[in-house]
């Protein structure tokens, strides 16, 4: 292995004058060779930091060892034991938090990039063609229903269906992946990657059932009592989109984040007329919040056409929730950052457009309960940003709909989460696990990834066990 | 999963009543809800009313009209086709009870909307008053179908070329006043009909509801294109809707948002038009 190679493999990015005019991928990826001059630098550490920190536990030393080898087809055949999206997540992945905010080398020098080796390993299999699909050793006869298939829901149906249950994901979207498709832009996850895993995870048995809305199509209760399903997990994710209560929220041009995105992931509307949805971009875009969708959307309306777009944050720069590596990238694109204003009306034409919105300034006080100085506004500060577009980025909360038409599940009154056992993912109703964002309320897709694949350990613990006594009892009281 | 076209009819002029094969849309559907579909792959999700619902053969029935671009290419398609998306039943369901009198207003297109409602209130065993308005009699939707069910049949026309000359709010004021104690009113049709119905019960006091028909992206409650605001509240039809109290609805602010994408929704059809005129 020889000495120490202190600075990463830069990976290349297209330049920022091309991408934002286009939703291609930013980032490109590494060559083969970069690929393996960048494992080189790996210790391959007997007791590695790596894995613990990496929520589904991806065996990373022993990865990067066949990167070193040269058997890129063996090295995404290990990653794909623990996580069945390693294209995904080697994109989407905030890896400076995780397995490289943990790497030995970076306390003194750059951290293995694990994230670029895992998308490079992952492109190397799909390009190639030679995708590699265990057979199941041996077919049980319980039924799951999987509800939604963002990355939760897509992780447990994958490891369900390899211990042999028989698995059916139901989406109510036309297309699946959930957050993956709706969510996160083109130019960070181009579709056809999301799609190249859910054919994937098809050819390992699992069902996929799209349009089909549970709790309206079917309820969870029929799916249950009529339909045979013998577990069900909930990956319903936090679609809800949250509005500040303002005034002059409705006016037009004002849109969430969600429909934002949606518009234009999901529905293509940087292709109208080509494709039948519309989006309304104006000149002067403003973002409110500055968490990784608020990067999404902003980039999104640069690319569509937008001449100046704005963050407006009601913290510091600090405090932004948004990875580093987004927030930077929104930089560079010349997206103009405004910290510390918080919208307080919004004002419109006679037409209702808005026009402008009207913002406070803020100080930073004390701490709250997240941890971040509470933003305090300053009276009388009051001034007025002309706008022709504002996207509204400050969170979701799940879909009320499922516990509104199922018996027993109960939810978190104020954030209107699910309740479900820390450990186990069971939640107050026999049979019924949940996980992800439905749970934690918006998160990282990885963490929705490690929760569908811990809940389908505890799944099939159930399915084995159903006829005990107080299985249920004991999966909500575990600790 | 195919979404196939059992049954095509014109019911008026660019009207059209569509029979699709939607087992799972059927099982549960109830009157007041709808359904999302996408004519082809590159299409935008429109919602339409469940017309019918027939569970027994897994059929749903809806009725459009064509507006635009997505309900044009759907008027094209024929018995036998499919459609790329169809997603339901959406919505909650219409709060059906005995109220004793109803009177259900349907205006220009909405009448088709209110045709079950009509079933579902004569069902639960209501004195059911049917006015049907559009702008001449050749406009007019369903007369046959309402006519059959209603207990009173009234047609409003703006030219009075059939019925009462003028709106529908004329025929319910007439009943208002010859003193006819009416319980609950259901109206849909165009935003000005309804705001128009509701400021006149209002005056009465009579509970009115409305059936919205906000622009909506997914209908499932992830995007808030449909809001609405309702008693000051901002509101997702999609999901608390489409049904609300017409006393509590900002009819102005429903209106301007209908129009949002108005020059969008022009150039999309023009484009698809000039389109079709190529291809003979």
């Amino acid at each position: 292995m020889g000495r120490i190679k202190p600075k990463a493999v830069e990976m290349a990015k297209r330049p920022v004058e091309e991408r934002i005019k286009s939703f291609d991928e930013v980032a490109l990826g590494y060559t083969a060779e970069e690929a393996m001059k960048e494992a080189e630098r790996c210790l391959i550490c007997p007791k590695p930091t790596c894995v613990p920190a990496c929520p589904v536990h991806i065996d990373i030393p022993a990865f990067i060892k066949k990167i070193q080898e040269g058997d890129f087809l063996a090295a995404v055949r290990i990653i794909k034991q623990d996580n069945p999206l390693p294209a995904v997540c080697g994109r989407v992945c905030p890896q400076e938090d995780q397995c490289e905010g943990s790497c030995v080398m970076g306390r003194k020098f750059d951290p293995i990039s694990i994230g670029r080796l895992e998308r490079f390993v992952a492109d190397y299999e799909a390009k190639t063609g030679e995708v590699n699909v265990q057979p199941v050793k041996e077919k049980k006869p319980q039924k799951v229903a999987v509800v939604g298939s963002g990355p939760s829901g897509l992780v447990c149906a994958s490891e369900l269906a390899q211990k042999g249950y028989n698995v059916t994901v139901f989406e109510s979207l036309h297309e699946f992946g959930g957050v993956l498709v709706y969510g996160i832009p083109q130019f960070r996850l181009p579709k056809e990657i999301v799609k190249r895993e859910v054919e994937y995870i098809s050819k390992l048995g699992v069902k996929f059932v799209k349009n089909f809305f549970v709790g309206r199509t079917r309820t969870l209760d029929e799916l249950m009592e009529e339909d045979g399903f013998d577990a069900v997990f909930l990956g319903t994710g936090a679609g809800l989109p949250r509005f500040q209560g303002i005034p002059g929220e409705n006016l037009l041009g004002i849109y969430s984040a969600n429909e934002f995105l949606t518009r234009i992931n999901l529905m293509r509307a940087y292709k109208f007329p080509d494709y039948d949805t519309p989006i309304k971009v104006g000149d002067t875009v403003a973002v409110i919040g500055a968490g990784n969708v608020a990067m999404d959307a902003a980039r999104s309306a640069l690319r569509a056409g937008a001449k100046k777009v704005m963050i407006l944050y009601r913290r510091t720069e600090k405090e932004m929730t948004a990875r580093a590596e987004e927030a930077e990238n929104a930089m560079e694109e010349g997206i103009e950052f405004h910290f510390l204003v918080n919208p307080v009306r919004y004002h419109g034409d006679e037409n209702g457009w808005v026009k402008e919105v009207e913002v406070i300034r803020m100080k930073l006080g004390e701490p709250d309960e997240s941890g971040r100085r509470r933003p305090i506004p300053i009276e009388g500060s009051e001034f007025r940003i002309p706008v022709d577009t504002v996207i509204v980025a400050i969170g979701q909360i799940p879909s009320p709909i499922i516990a509104q038409t199922t018996k027993g599940l109960e939810v978190h009154k104020r954030w209107g989460t699910l309740v479900a056992n820390e450990k186990t993912f069971a939640t107050t109703k026999k049979g019924v696990f949940a996980g992800g964002d439905v749970v934690t309320g918006a998160a990282t897709v990885i963490l929705a990834a490690g929760a569908g694949k811990d809940a389908a350990k505890y799944i099939d613990y159930y399915l084995q066990n159903k006829d005990k006594p107080d299985i249920w009892e004991e999966l909500t009281k575990a600790k | 999963m195919g979404y196939k076209i059992l049954f095509k009819e014109e019911v008026g002029p660019g009207a059209y009543r569509m029979i699709i094969d939607a087992p799972h849309v059927a099982k549960n559907a109830r009157p007041g809800q709808f359904i999302v579909l996408r004519v082809h792959e590159k299409g935008e999700r429109i919602p339409l009313t469940i017309s019918k619902a027939d569970k027994e053969n897994g059929q749903i029935t809806i009725i459009f009209q064509v507006v635009g671009k997505s309900t044009k290419h759907l008027s094209l398609l024929n018995e036998g086709d499919e459609l790329a998306d169809f997603l339901g039943p959406l919505g909650m369901p219409s709060e059906i009870d005995n109220f004793g009198t109803v009177v259900l207003i349907g205006g220009g297109f909405g009448t088709a909307v209110l045709y079950p409602m009509v079933v579902a209130y004569k069902e639960a065993g209501n004195h059911v008053i049917v006015i049907n308005g559009a702008r001449n009699k050749d406009l007019l939707l369903l007369e046959k179908d309402l006519s059959n069910i209603a207990d009173e049949y009234f047609v409003t026309t703006d030219d009075g070329s059939k019925g009462l000359k003028g709106f529908v709010t004329d025929m319910l004021k007439q009943l208002i006043e010859n003193g006819i104690k009416i319980d609950r009113v259901f109206a849909v049709g165009p935003v000005i009909m309804m705001a128009n119905v509701a400021k006149l019960t209002k005056e009465h006091g009579i509970k009115t509801i409305v059936s919205l028909n906000p622009i909506m992206v997914d209908g499932t409650g992830m995007c808030g294109a449909c809001r609405v605001e309702v008693g000051g509240k901002t509101k997702f039809a999609c999901v608390d809707g489409p049904d609300f109290d017409a006393h509590e609805v900002n009819f102005d602010l429903l209106m301007k948002r209908l129009r949002m994408y108005r020059k969008e929704e022009q150039e999309s059809l023009e484009k698809f038009e000039k389109e079709l005129a190529q291809n003979g």
